[in-house]
């Protein structure tokens, strides 16, 4: 992995684990605190969101002369994105991964739909997302997946 | 008219050599060697499908393909109207470029696609893929279905979920991994993709259907032979077994991949190897290279 990388995903951890107590998004300052275990520059930090953010994959909204950066989606749905590109369950025809096998009951398939368009758009206010509550029959549960559910609420 | 002649039948080679390749079971012996046919038979028919309404056009000329062609341009560029080449055959020529540019940009197109999906892929992978000791060199996709697959590329990726590792013992998911390696050593990702963007092209032709399943199903036995070299049979027919055991029966609509019947196949194949039959595959190999070697001379003499 690269080092820029490394920082993306050292941010976007932050940006993950910190936010359920913050509704309202991390300014870059947080951040680099967060981070103050790898002596990051403010400006490194900035860039690496700015990165994120053309990407897609961080959101940002102004507040008087600051920006407040959020995860765009949760990394249960990213994981969820992956693995239906890995399980050819994404409709796309490119050749663009060569699988094993794969290995999908019908089930499965529904909940990861139902994970990534929760995630996709944003859940209405007053209309918690479900899709967790139905998740996986009887499998083994990963150390990421019960930490939040799918759909963060996010702004008004 | 004899070129138009030699490219039509060309065409029709082309088609039955599809349809006993496709119903052959050497291949399933000589994947390699099956994957070069056909490659050869597909190059071998785009071309000949550009041919034939060039040389129906170009009779006039009396000239083989290639140089009839560089007359005609020629004689276009001095502003004259060819002598001898009626509208309906210049018709004809136009169709035959026609369908060399759509090959052409579909091609482009498939591969501009796929890597833009790779790039996605790969940017979601640095964020939410993690390392494990279990599998070096491989990522690890918290999730509970099982799947593996490679990410190919300059730099390819090879990625197992959480599934996976519950799925498989250690000598199964080492199997995996030097398949999936192999996949991405030998990128069959570009030799799939031709097959890929014709499919796009002509969904409706069955043998054009035919062709990108069969070689699919070519390249994971190619790769389960290169498994099969560093860990024996057994490791990876069990893993192909678990993977058919775990998935459903039924494929979700709109879907292609993997059938429960693919798996079958591979497995059997891998429990009773046969020698792979060098005659045979010679003589593909000879019938399919003079299948292309025939088009393209008319095209450059």
């Amino acid at each position: 992995m690269t080092r820029l990388g490394e920082l993306e995903r050292a941010v976007m951890d932050v940006l993950w684990d910190l936010l359920p107590g913050r509704s309202d998004g991390l300014m870059v300052r947080e951040v680099v605190d967060a981070l103050a275990g790898r002596e990051l520059a403010y400006t490194t930090v900035l860039t690496v969101l700015d990165r994120l953010a053309g990407k897609g994959m961080v959101r940002r909204e102004r507040e008087g002369r600051a920006w407040r950066y959020r995860a765009a989606a949760s990394r249960e749905a990213h994981i969820a994105q992956l693995m239906l590109d890995a399980l050819d369950l994404g409709g796309s025809r490119d050749a663009a991964l060569v699988r094993f096998a794969r290995s999908v009951t019908g089930t499965e398939a529904e909940v990861l739909r139902a994970a990534l368009s929760a995630a996709g758009e944003p859940s209405a206010p007053g209309s918690p997302a479900t899709p967790t509550a139905r998740t996986t029959p009887a499998g083994p549960t990963t150390p990421t997946g019960p930490v939040t559910p799918a759909a963060k609420a996010p702004e008004h | 008219m004899t070129y138009a002649l030699h490219f039509g039948l060309t065409v029709l080679a082309c088609w039955l050599t599809v349809q006993v390749l496709a119903r052959s079971t050497w291949t399933w012996r000589s994947p390699r060697v099956a994957i070069l046919c056909w490659q050869a038979v597909g190059l071998a028919a785009g071309l000949a499908a550009m041919g034939l309404p060039m040389a129906l056009g170009l009779a006039a000329y009396d000239l083989p393909t290639g140089s009839a062609l560089w007359a005609l341009v020629g004689e276009l560029r001095r502003g004259a109207w060819p002598a001898g080449v009626t509208a309906p055959q210049l018709g004809l020529v136009v169709l035959g470029c026609g369908i060399g540019v759509v090959l052409f940009t579909t091609t482009l197109r498939s591969l501009h696609s796929a890597v833009r999906a790779q790039r996605r892929h790969r940017d979601l992978l640095t964020l939410v893929a993690r390392q494990d000791p279990t599998v070096p060199g491989a990522l690890v996709l918290d999730h509970p279905s099982a799947a593996a697959y490679c990410l190919p590329g300059v730099r390819p990726r090879v990625v197992v979920s959480a599934g996976t590792l519950d799925l498989l013992d250690r000598a199964e998911l080492a199997a995996v991994l030097t398949h999936e390696r192999a996949h991405a050593q030998e990128r069959h990702d570009l030799v799939l993709l031709p097959f890929t963007a014709l499919r796009r092209v002509l969904p409706w032709l069955r043998w054009v259907r035919d062709a990108h399943e069969r070689v699919a199903l070519l390249v994971e036995m190619r790769a389960d032979d290169k498994a099969r070299e560093r860990h024996a049979e057994a490791p990876l027919a069990g893993a192909l077994r678990r993977f058919a055991a775990a998935g459903d029966r039924i494929t979700p609509a709109g879907t292609l991949g993997l059938g429960d019947h693919d798996l079958e196949l591979r497995v059997h194949r891998l429990l009773d190897s046969g020698r792979p039959p060098r005659l045979v595959g010679a003589a593909a190999l000879t019938v399919t290279t003079t299948l292309v070697a025939l088009p393209v001379s008319l095209f450059l003499s």
